[in-house]
């Protein structure tokens, strides 16, 4: 008797763990990330990297970027306009709970936004809060923001990751403890390694399909592909080791996505270095530019080129490749006329990504070939920062600007290429003010094609997305709107 | 004299590398400042005998140039211990048991307490990365060494007789440690030198690899290792050719320091304890 | 003896005062400004100057130096500039990855260098001994950063026999976490443990050749009676003090192994201090290196001089 019963129950077991561990669609989930946030308050500074953790998973703003770049209600479920464009009144989902219990209401959005846009506001983006005049609670689920002029694009900033919503009860150790609204709750961080969140039960909004999610911090290129080959590794969005694409698409247990990104890379022109301000100089350095060499020596075939500061999956994109084409001999004849038969030397800093490690090694050979000897400082960005960025000490340099439509830097004159249009900053004031479509349409266009004349800066490329994803993931996005790595939508199939 | 076995081949072994470093001044099989990219990742052949890089750069002629590199960092780090540290370890061992003694000593400790590589990178990113701040970087701790080796050489020959009848006769201590002393421990500065050149050798490769030494274009074997990380499942040779060459070139200096010790003095390792 | 003990306590002090305000120095003239790197591009000036404040970074040299002395006195390393939490929480986290690791490389290269070594030594002159030094020699010239590139190539990628890299943390379970230990382990102690075998054959040969072990020998002990009985103890001290020395580089000197394994150790913390311009975290860890590198070589002087009286008079 008691022989049948020890085997019956062994089998049961032995059945009960197999069914168990084969039968249940894996509900967590591990992505690599290049870069550690430095915290994890993406409302007090300007690291893309925090955003990439905590976007839609733990914190959330009125509105929210989806994953083909538009924009949807978040925890504003509606919002009036007024018709002279300064007034808008948020109505904001009701039963909205913060991960700490209490509620989210008008007085927690008041808070967030005044607190964005106080004189000692830390927050990376402050000129997106900079034209409310005031913020109102009208009750507790009704918020008033008024504008001190009207701004088209004040609904798609604030869905922005700068612009989520936070709590004063909270916001004090946002840092390492962030407090959201979110469908995932922040669980725990191990500096230099992971951060760990787990399923909010008490979600107001759909119910997702993960339990746990783990972001692990590699930045090293080689690492990465590792740990992706290995299976330490379920996801890896914006991954950084392009050469090693192939193999993952030849091998079933893995997905390649491509996808675009706001991110123009550019060859940035000092406009004021000696050389650089010369208008003749500045078209030779664009036609000595080889651009699908660089895209497919540095980004091993991802990207497209781009003639001008723009996006080429927008609707107003204009094609002016064909205005720097790939012309060495037109270069050299230029660099003549203008005064250098023998060419020049100049510097060219890199901060750390490859596509500027590598893209600049590219491009210093193609500009050796017809004279210019730049000189590569491969810098940390904080030297970057310092150098480059704030000292306008360079002649040359390669970084790709991430933000979504920000032609308009070209507007501002102490930016750090030093471009000064008196004509293109009229044009980006008009084109603020205005929100008719086809006008704002024709100025797009306009003002890519005075940058592109002017030959600002070397146009290069779009920089592409590519994600390495387990083959069983669905709903991770392909395209990077904003930055953020949104896993409300995503599930295994199993 | 028969020359000891190590000697030979570890001479052999570094000989080749310096000839290539040298006759790459001169010539190479492709130019190493030209990118190809269309030529990439090509296996080794009768054009490029070790294969093209992820640029499509010979990988032969990169190994020539960085040869270069190697040499010249390693070479001008043991002079700066050698030029400092030498005098500094002879002061030291004339003011024996003198509070100076005692101080370079201390300083000494303090220098080989420092985890050396770290302070590399320090320096590297005060001073920016270049092969110039690489020799600073890795001469600084070269001269302990050399301290250290001279003043414990030295130490066992001030005891010796005829160095006390030369004090007896007036000879200032300067006098004394360059006309005496210095050749007497030159054997053993000969092989430390092998040894730290060896050591500079590995510790420019490390530098390299993490970026701070020699800046592009200009080729270097612990770059190359870099680069070739994230490809070396699919081209290995990217990865094998510069580790060889780090291998070969460490292990020639090795073998003639291992084989000069035989032939200069066996009793010096006595002395150095 | 206790004398003896006293001077280097002293000096031991003095040596320690010395680090600290050349790390202090070094570290301030570093570039960059932490705020502005934390920022990012688009921040503006007004913003930068409001979390300068906040960090602390508007000071005097004298007053931060005596504020960061005082503070490691009494065990509080400051705040870490980019993750906002005690530097303390970050060693504490990182030397629980840092030190296994060390210990474990040291472990490997000593269970391989020693009977490696003794068996050298013992056969002298003969083919082991030849192949024995040959191979040692190749060892002590490969690049430990190329070999852990080629054990991940072999044995991560393609056998797939370990992870690549990363480390579960031993809340996961001890033996999973000493797996991902094992192949950094391995490329950090390959180099060592030539480099100790080689030395335990010299010193067990150096021995040998002594006064005492020809007596030894003279009154009828065999060769191997002579290593095991007397040679062995006092070959012995000269490599426990390479070991020393060892330990300490292997502490430091991972910093490129626990990259290229991607292990959240103190010497990649380091790293990605230097990089984020964290001041505080390069400047407590460094000081907090050099002081048990400082601190092991005075233990070692003390054991040394303890065993070996000779060496405690003014020589």
């Amino acid at each position: 008797m008691n022989f049948y019963l020890k085997k019956i129950a062994a089998t049961s077991a032995i059945l009960l763990s197999t069914a168990m561990l084969s039968h249940a669609a894996q509900t967590d989930i591990t992505i690599g990330m290049q870069l550690e946030p430095p915290n994890l308050d993406p409302t007090g500074g300007a690291a893309g990297a925090i955003d990439q953790v905590v976007y839609a998973n733990i914190f959330e703003g009125l509105t929210r970027y989806q994953a083909d770049g538009s924009i949807a209600p978040a925890l504003a479920k509606s919002w009036d306009i007024s018709s002279d464009g300064l007034t808008y009144t948020f109505h904001l989902n009701e039963g909205v709970k913060f991960h700490d219990g209490t509620a989210m209401d008008a007085e927690d959005v008041k808070f967030s936004l005044d607190r964005a846009r106080s004189e000692d506001s830390t927050n990376a983006q402050k000129a997106l809060f900079a034209g409310i005049a005031s913020v109102d609670v009208v009750d507790a689920s009704t918020v008033k923001v008024t504008l001190s002029s009207p701004n088209g694009g004040f609904i798609t900033n604030m869905a922005w990751g700068d612009a989520v919503i936070v709590a004063p009860e909270s916001i004090a150790n946002a840092a390492t403890s962030p407090i959201g609204t979110g469908p995932f709750v922040f669980s725990n961080w191990v500096q230099g390694d992971r951060i760990e969140m787990s399923k909010n039960d008490n979600y107001w909004g759909a119910p997702i399909a993960l339990k746990k999610a783990t972001f692990k911090f590699i930045s090293d290129p080689t690492a990465a592909f590792a740990a992706m080959m290995a299976g330490d590794l379920d996801a890896f969005p914006g991954y950084p080791a392009p050469e090693t694409l192939p193999q993952f698409a030849a091998d079933p247990r893995f997905t390649v996505i491509g996808g675009n990104t706001e991110g123009e890379t550019i060859l940035s022109t000092n406009n004021k270095d000696e050389h650089f301000s010369n208008l003749k100089v500045r078209k030779a350095l664009a036609h000595a530019i080889n651009r699908q060499e660089i895209i497919d020596g540095a980004m091993f075939g991802y990207g497209k080129p781009i003639g001008t500061h723009f996006a080429p999956h927008h609707p107003d994109y204009v094609d002016l490749t064909a205005n720097s084409n790939y012309d060495p001999e037109l270069s050299k004849k230029l660099l003549a006329e203008a005064g250098y038969p023998n060419g020049f030397d100049t510097t060219l800093k890199l901060p750390p990504p490859s596509y500027a490690r590598r893209g600049g090694e590219i491009i210093a050979a193609q500009l050796r070939a017809v004279g210019i000897n730049a000189e590569i400082s491969n810098l940390e960005w904080a030297d970057w920062l310092k150098q480059v960025f704030k000292g306008k000490d360079y002649g040359l340099t390669i970084v790709s600007h991430t933000e979504p439509m920000d032609i308009g830097i070209y507007a501002r004159p102490a930016y750090y290429f030093q471009y000064d249009n008196p004509d293109f900053q009229q044009l980006m004031k008009d084109l603020t003010a205005e929100s008719d479509p086809a006008a704002r349409s024709n100025m797009l266009k306009k003002a890519q094609r005075i940058i592109s004349d002017d030959y600002v800066n070397g146009y290069l490329f779009q920089l592409a997305r590519t994600s390495v994803i387990n083959s069983k993931i669905n709903g991770m996005w392909e395209n990077s709107p904003t930055q953020a790595t949104d896993l409300t939508g995503v599930s295994w199939s199993d | 004299m028969k020359l000891p076995r190590t000697l030979i081949f570890g001479g052999i072994l570094f000989a080749t590398f310096l000839f290539a470093a040298l006759a790459s001044f001169f010539w190479t099989p492709e130019n190493v400042e030209v990118l190809k990219i269309t030529s990439r990742f090509k296996l080794p052949s009768v054009i490029n005998w070790f294969g093209t890089d992820h640029f499509g750069r010979d990988i032969f002629s990169m190994i020539m140039v960085g040869a270069r590199t190697s040499i010249a960092v390693a070479v001008v780090a043991v002079g700066i211990g050698i030029i400092i540290g030498v005098p500094l370890g002879l002061w030291a061992a004339s003011r024996h048991g003198h509070w100076l003694d005692d101080l370079i000593m201390r300083g000494n400790d303090l220098v080989f307490a420092f985890p050396s590589l770290i302070i590399a990178i320090l320096i590297t990113a005060v001073f920016g990365p270049s092969a110039f701040n690489a020799i600073i970087a890795i001469g600084i701790f070269n001269v302990p060494v050399f301290a250290r080796i001279s003043r414990g050489g030295a130490l066992s020959i001030w005891n010796l007789d005829y160095i006390l009848s030369a004090r007896v006769a007036g000879k200032g201590t300067f006098r004394i440690s360059a006309e005496h002393i210095l050749p007497n421990i030159a054997n053993l500065l000969i092989v430390q030198g092998t040894i730290q050149f060896s050591l500079g050798i590995l510790a420019e490769a490390a530098l390299s690899y993490v970026g701070l030494g020699v800046q592009p274009p200009t080729p270097s074997w612990g770059r190359m290792l870099a680069d070739s990380q994230t490809m070396i499942s699919f081209a290995p040779h990217l990865a094998l050719f510069p580790g060889f060459a780090i291998i070969l070139t460490v292990l020639g200096l090795n073998l003639m320091g291992d084989g000069l010790r035989d032939i200069l003095d066996p009793r010096i390792r006595r002395a150095q304890k | 003896m206790l004398h003896f003990a006293f001077t280097r306590l002293i000096s031991l002090s003095l040596s320690l005062i010395a680090a600290s305000v050349v790390i202090f120095s070094v570290i301030e003239i570093i570039p960059g400004d932490p705020a502005s790197f934390m920022l990012g591009i688009n921040a503006q000036p007004d913003t930068i100057a409001a979390l300068r404040d906040q960090l602390g970074l508007n000071g005097s040299i004298i007053s931060r130096y005596f504020n960061w002395i005082s503070g490691m006195l009494t065990g509080d390393f400051g705040i870490s500039y980019t993750y906002r939490v005690p530097v303390s929480e970050l060693i504490m986290a990182r030397v629980w990855i840092s030190l296994p690791l060390a210990i474990y490389a040291l472990a490997i290269s000593t269970l391989i260098a020693f009977p490696v070594g003794l068996i050298a030594a013992a056969n002298r002159g003969r083919p082991v001994d030849l192949t024995i030094m040959g191979t040692t020699q190749l060892g002590v010239a490969i690049p430990n950063f190329w070999f852990a590139m080629i054990l991940v190539l072999i044995f991560a990628i393609n056998l797939r026999w370990f992870s690549a890299g990363g480390f579960p943390g031993w809340d996961q379970g001890f033996l999973l976490s000493i797996k991902s230990l094992t192949l950094p382990a391995i490329a950090l102690a390959l180099p060592q443990a030539s480099i100790l075998a080689r030395i335990m054959r010299s010193s067990i040969l150096d021995t040998l050749d002594q006064d005492y072990v020809r007596t030894a020998r003279a009154k009828g002990l065999t060769r191997s009676q002579a290593i095991w009985r007397h040679a062995l103890k006092n070959a012995m001290i000269p490599v426990l003090t390479i070991i020393g020395m060892q330990f300490s580089f292997l502490m430091a000197g991972a910093i490129i192994i626990e990259n290229v394994f991607f292990l959240p150790g103190l010497g990649r913390l380091i790293f990605q201090g230097i990089t984020q311009r964290d001041l505080i975290v390069v400047e407590s860890v460094v000081m907090l290196l050099v002081f048990a590198v400082i601190t092991v070589t005075f233990i070692v002087d003390i054991t040394y001089a303890a065993v070996d009286p000779r060496l405690r008079r003014k020589q």
